[in-house]
């Protein structure tokens, strides 16, 4: 299985071999080394292939991936797994803002903290969070989950969409039109698979977290509503 | 008292602060409380591409044979970059209008249109539809703050990709997809419930700063295989600084939106207030291109309100290497027409001030979502009609470039130009008509 070496090879030839890679490659485990903090690793990946970082990131380490499996052993600078359409990205240690934003699909998991934007426009990424996440995440976020060990900072969802928020620490505060709601059976049952998912099925228990969503009074633009924006 | 009322009396006069057009605002907003939103550019006078002339040619030019000798048209857009630069027969572009605001079969005209001429058009907020892309044979993918509908395949799919920082409707600004138009295939494109109001945000949610756009470019092109042309969009505000630093990120191209562009929905005092002049941004940017060593090296494309041929030239001899243009093209495709009069009297308004394109019912089936409005637009037939518009705006550049004899588009100049007013001359730094005075840089 290739194993590269970024700092002496460059990150455009192992994007340009990662690109090249089809559904049905037999080169299905790669592992880079040295990435030195390098953005754009393994960005706009497009098949099912596992990649391991050893090491930091810089900016867009799997930005825009669709089905492969990147594991970062380190931390990734900002706008991890930005856009990600499936697959699933795991860093191991923090992650700056706007992890996973905007991001339509698969599942972003990150065994530290984020920082602040963590799933901003998010549009169906399911993201999971160890640590805590930092001020205005979830902002505008449209549908997906992000769940959250820790606490979250200021502004949580605020001008919320359809996605589902669950938080098993504190929150410093929400932001517009995202409320508390009752935790029921069935988002139990979402966040158990998310948990699962991200292997801490029976670790974590689920009825320790509440949920945050939309008030949905920010819908359509009412003058009335001026004040809340 | 009878020879009192047969004495002359003071005419009726209105203001010129509180003239009847703001007095009726005053009302609206009273009675409403809520600003105007509409759609399309500044509406107020404003020094434009109308106050400039051309010389032609004299005793110390000669001018070439207006149908013998070529007057080349051709623009090559990404030449800096990117390994697959765009090659256009025409320097006039479609300006990015999304599918949400326009219908498909506006989209799809466009695309018709533009392919006919040789040119590119472009997609918008909300994605890239197949029937775009299958009808445009150069099509703009933008990159845009709210990143609705975007995927990494269309990207791929894309001839060139336009990162959106602003635009000069509303430099500064988002936007508002009202409910009325998110049908069930806009939210779905854009992974939102059916008949909410859209909010497009005015910033990118991953990057700030000109230091990080440079590393969102360098993105871009690691995912496209440094293939594709990256252009930055922006508003005219600051054009000296926002082309330089543009062109420091790393784009291939700027462009450059006036004032007088136009907006799917936005608020009136935004449009008219916030934002420069088109003819007051161009040669600021373009002197920030050559500052850096990069004028015809980063091209510089320029939109809004541009109308005709001699607005194209005008804009080419002040240094940009293209032009784009979006209200125009809605004209040509029958936006606005006085065919439909009765119904445009029926939503309170006339053929010819019809802004309320936010609100989708649009009597010429353009910007509305409403299947039977939609229908009365056929995407063959409007196609045409841009094509002709295009091919006339061309062959009217050509017609002055040849004038100023001039064997292609770009080498018009501003020596080529005097203004007719003090205020564009300052804009355009080229001498007031019959003077030599340049406001600003040359002595009375």
């Amino acid at each position: 299985m290739p194993v590269y070496d970024l700092r002496s090879a460059g990150l455009r030839d192992l994007n340009r071999q990662l690109h090249a890679l089809r559904p049905d490659t037999n080169e299905t485990h790669w592992t880079v080394q040295n990435p030195d903090g390098a953005h754009a690793i393994a960005a706009g990946l497009d098949a099912p292939v596992t990649v391991e970082i050893e090491g930091n990131v810089g900016y867009y380490c799997a930005g825009m991936n669709k089905l492969a499996n990147v594991v970062i052993h380190g931390s990734a600078g900002t706008g991890v797994a930005e856009n990600m359409m499936s697959g699933f990205v795991h860093v191991k240690g923090d992650v700056s803002q706007s992890a996973g934003a905007t991001s339509h699909g698969g599942m972003l998991v990150v065994d530290g903290n984020a920082g602040a934007r963590c799933g901003i426009s998010m549009k169906g990424i399911d993201i999971l969070v160890k640590g805590s996440i930092g001020h205005m995440s979830a902002f505008m976020a449209q549908a997906g989950t992000l769940t959250v060990l820790g606490d979250a900072g200021e502004a949580l969802g605020d001008s919320l969409y359809e996605a589902r928020l669950y938080v098993r620490g504190s929150v410093k505060s929400l932001g517009a039109d995202c409320i508390e709601k009752e935790m029921r059976d069935e988002h139990r049952e979402q966040l158990y698979a998310k948990l699962k998912a991200a292997g801490l099925a029976g670790e974590v228990d689920p009825g320790e977290f509440r949920r945050y969503g939309s008030a949905r009074t920010l819908y359509h633009f009412h003058v009335d509503n001026a004040g809340a924006y | 008292m009878a020879e009192n009322a047969k004495a002359p009396r003071t005419a009726p006069r209105y203001s010129a602060t509180f003239t009847p057009e703001v007095m009726s605002e005053i009302r609206r907003a009273a009675a409403t409380g809520i600003y105007d939103i509409r759609g399309a550019g500044a509406k107020r006078k404003l020094p434009h591409f109308d106050d400039l002339l051309f010389l032609g040619a004299s005793i110390s030019r000669y001018p070439l044979e207006g149908y013998r000798e070529r007057c080349s048209t051709e623009v090559i857009l990404g030449s800096r970059f990117a390994k697959k630069p765009i090659h256009l027969k025409t320097p006039i572009t479609i300006a990015g209008m999304s599918f949400g605001s326009l219908s498909a079969n506006a989209k799809e005209a466009l695309g018709r249109g533009a392919t006919i001429a040789g040119t590119s058009t472009t997609t918008g907020d909300g994605g890239m539809t197949p029937e775009e892309r299958g009808h445009s044979k150069t099509l703009v993918y933008q990159y845009l703050p709210s990143r609705y509908g975007m995927n990494p395949d269309d990207l791929r799919r894309a001839d060139a990709i336009e990162v959106v920082i602003g635009q000069g409707a509303k430099p500064g600004g988002g936007g508002m997809l009202l409910g009325q138009k998110i049908t069930e295939r806009v939210a779905g494109m854009r992974c939102l419930p059916a008949g909410v109001d859209q909010r497009s945000a005015c910033r990118h949610p991953d990057w700030t700063g000109p230091d990080d756009l440079e590393i969102k470019i360098g993105e871009l092109r690691e995912v496209t295989e440094w293939e594709k042309p990256i252009y930055v969009k922006v508003g005219a505000s600051r054009p000296y600084y926002d082309t330089a630093l543009a062109a420091k990120a790393g784009a291939d191209v700027v462009v450059l939106d006036g004032m007088q562009g136009g907006t799917a929905a936005t608020q009136d005092v935004f449009i008219e207030h916030v934002g420069l002049p088109t003819l007051a941004a161009i040669r600021p940017a373009v002197q920030a291109l050559r500052d850096l060593g990069l004028h015809r090296k980063v091209q510089l494309i320029v939109s809004g309100g541009i109308r005709s041929g001699a607005d194209v030239a005008k804009v080419l001899a002040l240094g940009a290497d293209a032009v784009a243009i979006g209200t125009g093209a809605l004209i040509a495709l029958g936006d606005n027409d006085p065919r439909w009069e009765d119904e445009y009297q029926a939503l309170g308004t006339t053929a010819g001030a019809y802004d309320d394109w936010h609100e989708g019912k649009d009597p010429a089936g353009i910007t509305t979502q409403d299947p039977e409005l939609m229908k009365r637009l056929d995407p063959e037939l409007a196609g045409r009609r841009l094509a002709n518009y295009l091919a006339v705006m061309t062959l009217e550049a050509q017609t002055i470039a040849r004038a100023c004899g001039k064997s292609h588009l770009h080498n018009l100049e501003p020596e080529d130009l005097v203004a007719l007013t003090i205020e564009a001359a300052a804009m355009a730094q080229v001498p007031l008509a019959g003077t030599s005075w340049v406001p600003g840089q040359t002595g009375l």
